[in-house]
């Protein structure tokens, strides 16, 4: 260690003297440039750009007629209502958008059996799990287990009860074969609902596939079904969370929404968080976007996707399997969860944790598992897998002898902590204010996380009474992010949307891919991370896409320029 | 305007010449294994005991031959099976690897230690560039637009700073792919006041003209090369047609996830599983890279990283969890392979870094240090790698 800053002060030094472009080059420039900042955030912004900057805040971006709206209502009273979700009704429209969508409602072991992976599939027709008691259900899983057996044999598609011939009519199936994309849309969305069941069945895998991305979204949930019924949930949340951003009247606790599963990242691809991520985002990240952080905190420590993710489900006390002979393999600790908890949930990487810490508090909990984990059990504490033994956590002592409540201790804990204000009020502000906040907001914001036990509507209204929010230094200071970007362009355009899938793609392209951020650290905030020539040319053409209509389930209604939302002006917010 | 007639100034072999030299350049590739590969199954140390005694479930079995055991490189060291194709060139001279470095920071986060390895600056945090764009050596005159690049959608901490580099989704996606639309933007882009927007603007556009004669081109990798189809194949292929498209690529960056291995690194057997599954690819892309390559190997350095290695001993789910020193992979017609440089620490208790990990015993900017000042002809470090004056070069360029 002693070498390390010996270290780091010749390397101050050296930095000081010869680096051009490097942190500290001239330390007189960089104070005065330090002072200009900070001028800037004590300077208001005019009336009329407050409007604008609170939408570009607290919104997806404004839609045409919300500076209006604002206005009228009166800035204050918007942003009051804003804190207050609860007190907005919601759109009808997007309610009856997500009605479909019906994975999100699931619970994860009707996610597990009404979207089967491939091995679920294998394990029913080898007779190792039982079929589906659902009758609908049984009837596309019994087609699919079927399938899967002639498929082992000589790789045929299954023969369809009904043929084509025997459904439609020469000229529908001329339209399904050669049509233009708005006329096939028409025919299948004029079809009643078993007509349309049997042609989609009757249709080879491949032309199935072929109509996904020209069907309303009905039809490319049901060729889904048919095609790779594990990907449903992803359809489903991939829309949900597009169509929430766009049309939600509840801006702010979408922007939270998103914030908070950033914070708190994990991973459609890792195993079984494939279904386990709509009850996640609907039980542990929503209904606490605004509410205690220590609720917040609890609500991810406990729910099957984070324990699975951060493979805490697995980590056991150290001596379980000392004694057993039986067990080739033996478990133990995992510190995954341990450290991420620290570093990137609560304390922050310089939050003031040691190795020891992070062993410790591993230590705390072990038993806190998952019933059933592959088939989408739920949360359970199993003391048997417990470490009984005393632990020291930041210098608190855990005695001996606990159970679950060791890992609620360091909870209690970290949700106190002054790193855990810090850390949480800077990344608010990050995402909210400015990629480098003024010190003056974040100690306002901590002390308000502190003060009030970590109640987030609080800490959120101190950083929205803030000059540092309503100042120069503030406006126009963060670039969009790609999800973000995509979101408002479409507000901004006020396009109708009939399905989002599309949009959705267009975000990943552009750096995004949402729920499919590997790492926990989720993606980044800062404007660094969206700013390269990648990113650009991306942008730029998708605003050409979009504007000429040729992003699929979105309408633009008046031909606007490229330029509107691919301009400089644009990415910013 | 442009696309429309006039020949782009940079494909005119007298303007981009600077001084008369030639437009091929050498060229170094860094490749960042992110999540922290777990080197000790990556190259084993079989010849010491305690790697059994420490990893009784996932241990690679000594060399024996067969598919399932190390490929033996020098009687104690050996590379895993999924990376055989690597060993040709061990033969040939022209792989090298260092054993026991990394980033001397005691970190266990993977963001610090990506950070740290990224910026050059192990420990320091206030640095803003990355060491690859301060490692370009000055240029006088005109330089190239494309001269570093990242393949992927955003740009790596490393490629950061006051050099232009460029992020490269895919070489035929980089166009606005309406002309109209591309001349109001690149005005748009030109114009504005916002310098962050206004600079990336500048490099993209200027880049742009020069892809547009690559983007004409259909290309096939030489030799019989074969990529494999995920990503990082695809990027280490675009990356050879960059080079061979002779375009003034000076430095490129490329990167590879998934290695946080916790929980079951291995499979059935241990070699194979997640951790098998991935050396498949990075090796084969690699390897696939070399071929493609061929002659051009001599103007081009590989080399690989990950932010630090993992415990030596085996955690409770066959798997393991974060350490200290990993191991490095440099590879070009320049290097004097062959070899595994480095010195070994050894696997004892009392040897292992805080009683858990490989300790370090090179430090990665000594590798990379080398390539810099070798490879690139940019003999000003200091630059490169503030605060870090002692670089040991280890005499992988003669």
């Amino acid at each position: 260690m002693l070498r390390l800053k010996k270290q780091m002060r010749s390397w101050v030094l050296a930095a000081i003297l010869i680096l051009p472009g490097v942190a500290f080059t001239k330390p007189s420039k960089d104070v005065d440039q330090a002072k200009r900042q900070a001028k800037l955030f004590q300077k208001k912004i005019p009336k009329d750009q407050q409007i604008l900057h609170a939408l570009d805040r607290l919104t997806f971006g404004p839609k045409p007629g919300d500076v209006a709206r604002v206005k009228k209502m009166g800035l204050k009273k918007w942003v009051d209502l804003e804190l207050h979700p609860e007190r907005i009704e919601e759109n009808p429209d997007l309610e009856a958008k997500l009605q479909p969508l019906e994975s999100l409602r699931m619970t994860p072991m009707e996610a597990v059996q009404h979207y089967p992976t491939p091995q679920m599939i294998r394990a029913i027709a080898a007779g190792r799990q039982p079929m589906p008691d659902d009758p609908v259900l049984r009837a596309s899983v019994q087609r699919l287990v079927v399938r899967y057996k002639v498929k082992k044999e000589n790789d045929e598609e299954m023969e369809p009860v009904k043929t084509l011939d025997e459904i439609l009519d020469a000229s529908e199936r001329q339209t399904l074969r050669n049509g233009k994309p708005d006329q096939k849309r028409e025919l299948l969305t004029s079809l009643p609902a078993d007509k349309l069941d049997d042609v989609l069945i009757a249709l080879p895998r491949g032309q199935r596939q072929q109509l996904f991305n020209n069907s309303p979204v009905d039809v490319q949930r049901k060729i889904m079904l048919l095609n790779s019924p594990q990907q449903v949930v992803a359809y489903d949340l991939l829309e949900s969370k597009l169509l929430r951003a766009i049309e939600s009247n509840r801006q702010l606790a979408e922007e939270l929404d998103d914030f908070w599963f950033n914070h708190f990242n994990v991973y459609y691809d890792k195993g079984s968080d494939r279904f386990l991520i709509p009850e996640y985002e609907r039980e542990a990240i929503h209904p606490n976007v605004l509410g205690k952080f220590r609720h917040l905190l609890e609500a991810t420590a406990k729910s099957p996707a984070m324990l699975f993710y951060l493979d805490n489900f697995q980590s056991v006390r150290p001596d379980i399997d000392a004694n057993s002979k039986n067990r080739k393999v033996k478990r133990g600790l995992n510190e995954n969860y341990g450290r991420e908890l620290m570093e990137l949930h609560t304390l922050g990487v310089n939050g003031g944790y040691t190795q020891h810490d992070v062993t410790e508090v591993a230590r705390c909990f072990t038993g806190w598992t998952i019933q059933d984990p592959r088939k989408g059990g739920a949360f359970s504490y199993n003391d048997n897998l417990h470490d009984k033994g005393e632990k020291l956590v930041l210098g608190h002592v855990i005695p001996a002898g606990g159970g679950m409540e060791d890992g609620e201790k360091v909870l209690d804990i970290l949700a106190t902590h002054p790193s855990t204000a810090k850390f949480i009020s800077t990344e608010l502000a990050q995402r909210f204010v400015t990629d480098n906040p003024p010190q003056s907001l974040i100690d306002k914001m901590s002390k308000t996380f502190l003060d009030t036990g970590g109640d987030i509507r609080l800490v959120m209204k101190t950083m929205l009474d803030s000059k540092e929010f309503w100042s120069q230094g503030a406006y126009r200071a963060k670039v969009k992010t790609p999800f973000e970007m995509v979101a408002s362009s479409v507000r901004a355009l006020g396009a109708s949307i009939t399905d989002a899938w599309a949009l959705a793609n267009q975000v990943g392209n552009l750096g995004e891919p949402l729920y499919r951020k590997q790492e926990p650290t989720g993606y980044s905030n800062l404007n660094s991370e969206w700013v390269n020539s990648a990113a650009l040319l991306g942008r730029m053409n998708f605003a050409v896409q979009l504007t000429q209509n040729r992003v699929l389930g979105v309408k633009v209604a008046a031909s606007p320029s490229a330029e509107t939302i691919g301009s400089p002006d644009f990415q910013r917010r | 305007m442009f696309g429309v007639g006039s020949l782009p100034t940079w494909l005119s072999r007298s303007v981009y010449a600077d001084n008369g030299s030639d437009r091929r350049k050498k060229t170094l590739v860094a490749i960042f294994q992110r999540g922290a590969v777990d080197g000790l199954n990556v190259v084993i140390p079989f010849g010491e005991q305690r790697y059994y005694d420490l990893r009784p479930s996932i241990a690679i079995p000594k060399p024996d031959g067969t598919a399932n055991s190390a490929v033996d490189l020098d009687g104690f060291f050996g590379l895993h099976p999924s990376l055989a194709p690597l060993k040709p060139m061990f033969d040939a001279q022209q792989l090298a690897i260092i054993d026991a470095v990394g980033s001397p920071d005691p970190t266990r986060s993977h963001f610090d230690a990506q950070d740290y390895m990224e910026s050059g600056t192990p420990g320091f945090k206030a640095t803003k560039d990355g060491w690859m764009n301060r490692a370009l050596p000055p240029v006088a005159g005109i330089r190239s637009p494309i001269r570093a690049v990242s393949l992927g959608s955003s740009l790596p901490r490393s490629l950061r700073g006051r050099n232009d580099a460029l992020a490269m989704n895919n070489l035929s996606d980089f166009q606005v792919r309406d002309p109209k639309a591309a001349a109001s933007f690149e005005s748009l882009y030109e114009h504005t006041r916002d310098s962050m927007l206004q600079g990336t603007g500048k490099e993209t556009f200027s880049a742009v003209k020069i892809m547009q004669s690559i983007q004409k081109q259909s290309y096939t990798p030489a030799n019989g090369a074969k990529y494999p189809n995920g990503r990082f194949g695809q990027n280490l292929q675009q990356i050879a047609r960059l080079i061979k498209a002779d375009v003034g690529l000076e430095v490129a960056f490329a990167d590879i996830g998934g290695w946080d291995t916790h929980v079951n690194e291995v499979g059935a057997q241990p070699a194979m599983g997640q951790l098998a599954n991935n050396l498949s690819d990075f090796g084969q892309s690699l390897a696939a890279f070399y071929q493609d390559l061929g002659d051009r190997m001599e103007d081009v350095a590989v080399v690989t990283m990950s932010e630090f290695g993992r415990t030596a001993k085996e955690n409770g789910n066959r798997g393991t969890d974060h350490g200290h020193a990993n191991v490095m992979f440099v590879m070009g017609g320049g290097i004097r392979g062959g070899k595994v440089y480095g010195d070994w620490p050894g696997l004892a208790e009392e040897q292992l870094n805080e009683g858990r990990d490989l300790a370090l015993t090179t430090d990665f900017r000594d590798v990379l240090g080398e390539l810099v000042a070798k490879h690139l002809g940019n003999p000003n470090l200091k630059a490169v790698f503030p605060g870090y004056e002692r670089a040991k070069f280890r005499g992988l360029i003669g």
